[in-house]
């Protein structure tokens, strides 16, 4: 029985990792903050308080958390296939400039129509940008972070030409200017394309919600598109097969899996999700494309996915995290007059990382050592 | 009273999960073969890791000489003429025989160039000194593995060894390299050395060994005098009951031809012929037997007939349906159970646990799968049973796999390889690594196949199981049927010159094959 006990503990701490490393990080985020000179407890009590406090902080959380929690799930879900998708950049950016198009193409359609196929070309645009490198990697084995790599480049030129080609027109004050269109940012989409504030939500209701919070459905799309990972993960043949492949080709290909074809399929449907970060961001932000509203999403997925060890629920977890570092940190920089600077929430969003692989490896270490001689 | 060389008092040794050894006391007179027998897992390795000083033990005390020591590190051990020859060799391939022998102490010239001339030919001294001639310039990748493990023991005797420790040396070798092995272990023995045997094949250990400790469970349950004791004896000391050596097979009559393999042609994964013109058949209630050293083409056989590997030319048949080159999954279809050889990397997947691993290969059917969605509750009703009838240890089906002994994976296999009626089994290398008791599971599920008038394709290493198994014998040498045997006129010896290639020309024995 003891050493049942003993196989318990360090399940226990395996799945614990992420959280001594959270606490390790602001510790170290503690000395960075003495070194410049604030008290950190006083700056620790600022950051949480303000974005877990409140309504408003909250909001203001789960907004900055969505994306995050779409583009987690690109690399989890990629991951759970034995793939390493760090192109969740590039993915986004070509979904998202999918659903706006059609926001702002169909314009006549309505709503009930409208959203969900901004929506759909959200994850289309996602899903083929995904499915060059998945088709390399079946097919010929090009190693799909170089490829995922290269593509993050082609979408970021890419769009960026097709801003240009749909940009906006002038606004009044422009015309009355005399000056064009200088800011590189498509038309809007039309107002049936876009998500209802929680705002909105919550009126219906009669309870009191601040109405400038960005906070939207979207959040709740995030939430049922991790539960529809999980369910595909876990409980499809489709799951159980990519599952297998990323852990063992050899076996599922023993097991009559194709493997070529769940690579693929693995990588259009992470790509897919990536391109869901337009829910938040255009359909529920700012109703228009523009790189600067995305660069990062995709990269800091790769953090959050790590943080929450590919589970779809501690992706949830772990955006939310980095939802409340994110704006608790500008608002600490408010606060102190700038002597904070944001990037202190980088520093400590880095450092988690790094314990995390860290607390990983050794937890793993002890377990091997521990299990190798019995 | 001869001396003793070395003892240990005591050893006790806990990991977190077990107790690998419980006050064991382990003695080894000068000059003597001491063979250190026990199924996988009952604490023969972890006692020499501890002597070696890769572990420490937690109580317990180490003797050599009668006098006491620490051996806090294989560098210690090495200082008192302990030498180890593990079971996967540790040579660097590209290197040659002397340049490995001397890696980590080599002689030096003027205190900056390394002195090969001196070391080549103590080298050739050591290996003279033991019987037999290398070629110390040979590169280790040029050589054979029964090569190889000669260099290992060179590399042994030339750190000073007195005390030598093999781990399970023969699991590489053929039945002739074997014999090698032993004739340079008996003139090791004359020179004095002392050597301790780690193994659990008992034919082995009443050949070669003058004394017998025997553990089971982190406990020594025994020490005989090889002289003095039986196999029967050693094995059910070892497995704690009785345990039966001959498999029970009944004569029967065969039936219509189940598999039939003609002129099948294939490349192994570096694009070279593996399979040359291979023919053969299978009949229902047969067991077909390919005896062969490794890499001879066996490999690539079993992964042409289940459809992992594409065959160049020929067929294959299953009844008088053609199956050459379809997918692994239309071939499973077809009721082919297959056992891989390698149980690890193909037979489970070892991050999913014991219910998953129990359907792979019939997750996407009826009823493990309904449509889209998996059906767990029958998943999980389906894996407690199995559990239940194949005596899975844990029997927790939601285990992973990689936390099961090596047996009870090969169980699991075993029990979803033969659920659902196969027609044919194919079972390569069944019993590698397993310990006795499991070992005579298997084989008995491979009889019971037979009995049931399927079809069963064995392929195997171990020649003991491919005699006392199969109703024919093929032997595959460089990817060709060498000859077809019949099991009753056939011995190890003949075998193992035809695996060889020494002897050719020896198509059958088989009266009625030639009709």
């Amino acid at each position: 029985m003891k050493s049942n006990n003993n196989i318990n503990v360090y399940s226990f701490l395996e799945k614990i990792t992420p959280l001594i490393a959270v606490m390790f990080a602001l510790l170290v985020g503690a000395i960075v903050i003495l070194i410049i000179g604030e008290d950190p407890i006083f700056v620790y009590k600022v950051l949480f308080s303000n974005a877990l406090g409140s309504k408003v902080g909250w909001g203001n959380v789960l907004f900055r958390s969505t994306p995050l929690i779409f583009t987690g799930l690109t690399v989890a879900f990629a991951f759970r296939c034995g793939l390493f998708n760090i192109g969740g950049e590039g993915q986004m950016y070509i979904g998202t400039f999918f659903a706006t198009w059609v926001g702002f193409t169909f314009t006549n359609l309505p709503s009930f129509l409208l959203i969900p196929l901004c929506i759909i070309a959200a994850a289309t645009g996602g899903a083929l940008w995904a499915a060059v490198p998945g088709i390399l990697k079946a097919k010929s084995g090009v190693h799909e972070v170089i490829v995922t790599i290269m593509m993050n480049w082609i979408a970021a030129s890419l769009t960026f030409y097709l801003v240009l080609q749909f940009k906006a027109p002038p606004t009044e004050a422009m015309k009355a200017a005399g000056v064009k269109q200088m800011i590189p940012h498509t038309r809007e989409i039309a107002e049936a394309a876009r998500l209802p504030r929680i705002y909105h939500l919550l009126k219906s209701i009669n309870i009191d919600f601040p109405s400038y919070v960005q906070a939207n459905v979207s959040f709740f799309i995030a939430i049922a598109v991790a539960m529809l990972v999980y369910y595909i993960l876990w409980k499809t043949n489709l799951g159980y097969e990519i599952r297998a492949v990323g852990y063992s080709p050899l076996a599922a290909e023993y097991g009559g899996i194709n493997v070529s074809r769940n690579i693929v399929l693995a990588m259009v449907i992470s790509g897919a999700l990536a391109g869901l970060v337009a829910t938040n961001e255009v359909m529920g932000f700012k109703y228009r494309w523009r790189q600067e509203l995305f660069t990062g999403y995709g990269f800091n997925g790769i953090a959050v996915a790590l943080l929450g060890k590919n589970h779809p629920f501690g992706v949830v977890l772990a955006a939310i995290l980095f939802g409340v570092l994110n704006y608790g940190g500008a608002i600490v920089n408010i606060f102190t007059g700038g002597r904070i600077p944001r990037e202190l929430i980088m520093v400590l969003q880095a450092v988690i990382v790094i314990f995390v692989v860290i607390s990983d490896e050794i937890v793993k270490r002890i377990i091997r050592k521990r299990r190798k001689t019995a | 009273m001869p001396e003793i060389v070395l003892e240990m008092k005591n050893i006790t040794k806990r990991f977190p999960l077990v107790v690998a050894n419980d006050k064991v006391n382990f003695s080894v007179y000068k000059g003597e073969i001491h063979a250190l027998v026990g199924e996988n897992g009952a604490g023969k390795t972890t006692l020499m890791s501890i002597l070696y000083g890769l572990y420490q033990a937690d109580s317990g005390e180490i003797l050599i000489n009668d006098k006491k020591i620490r051996i806090t590190n294989p560098n210690i051990a090495i200082k008192l003429k302990i030498g180890m020859v593990h079971q996967h060799f540790m040579l660097v391939p590209p290197l040659t025989v002397t340049e490995n022998v001397i890696l980590g102490m080599e002689p030096k010239k003027n205190n900056i160039f390394i002195d090969i001339e001196n070391a080549t030919k103590k080298v050739k001294e050591i290996s003279e000194g033991i019987g037999f001639k290398i070629d110390p310039n040979a590169k280790i990748e040029s050589i054979s593995v029964g090569i190889q493990q000669r260099v290992e023991i060179i590399k042994v005797l030339y750190r000073g060894a007195e005390i030598l420790v093999m781990d399970e040396p023969t699991a590489v070798l053929t039945p002739q390299e074997v014999e090698e092995l032993f004739g340079i272990l008996n003139s090791l023995k004359k020179q004095g050395k002392t050597i301790i045997f780690i193994t659990h094949k008992l034919n082995e250990v009443q050949a070669i060994s003058d004394r017998i400790t025997v553990m089971r469970r982190g406990k020594v349950v025994g020490v005989k005098k090889t002289s003095e004791t039986n196999k029967e004896e050693i094995a059910s000391m070892m497995v704690g009951r009785k345990v039966i050596f001959k498999v029970k097979k009944n004569e029967h009559n065969f039936g219509k031809n189940v598999l039939k393999v003609s002129k099948l042609n294939a490349l192994n994964n570096k694009g070279l012929p593996a399979l040359k013109d291979i023919s053969f058949e299978i009949k229902e209630g047969e067991i077909l037997g390919i005896a062969g050293v490794e890499g001879n083409g066996q490999t690539e056989l079993v992964e042409v007939i289940t459809g992992l590997r594409k065959a160049k030319s020929g067929k294959i048949s299953i009844y008088e349906r053609n199956i050459t080159n379809d997918s692994p999954r239309e071939i499973k279809e077809e009721k082919i159970a297959h056992i891989p050889e390698d149980r690890r990397q193909r037979g489970i997947i070892s991050q999913f646990n014991v219910s998953e691993n129990l359907i792979l290969g019939s997750h996407y059917d009826k009823p493990f799968n309904n449509g889209m969605s998996l059906n767990l509750n029958i998943i999980n009703k389906h894996a407690d049973k199995l559990i239940k009838e194949y005596d899975i240890r844990p029997s927790d089906k939601d285990n992973l796999l990689k936390s099961l002994s090596g047996g009870n994976q090969q169980k699991v296999i075993v029990a979803r390889e033969l659920f659902g009626n196969p027609i044919i089994l194919i079972a390569a290398q069944p019993t590698r690594g397993l310990d006795v008791g499991s070992i005579e599971f298997v084989h008995q599920q491979i009889i019971n196949e037979r009995d049931k008038n399927k079809g069963v394709l064995l392929v195997s290493a171990d020649l003991d199981e491919i005699l006392s198994l199969s109703d024919r014998i093929a032997v595959i040498y460089e990817g060709k049927i060498a000859a077809i045997l019949d099991p009753k006129k056939t011995n190890q010896k003949e075998l193992g010159l035809l695996m060889t290639g020494s002897v050719q020309n020896k198509k059958t024995n088989l009266e009625e094959v030639k009709k």
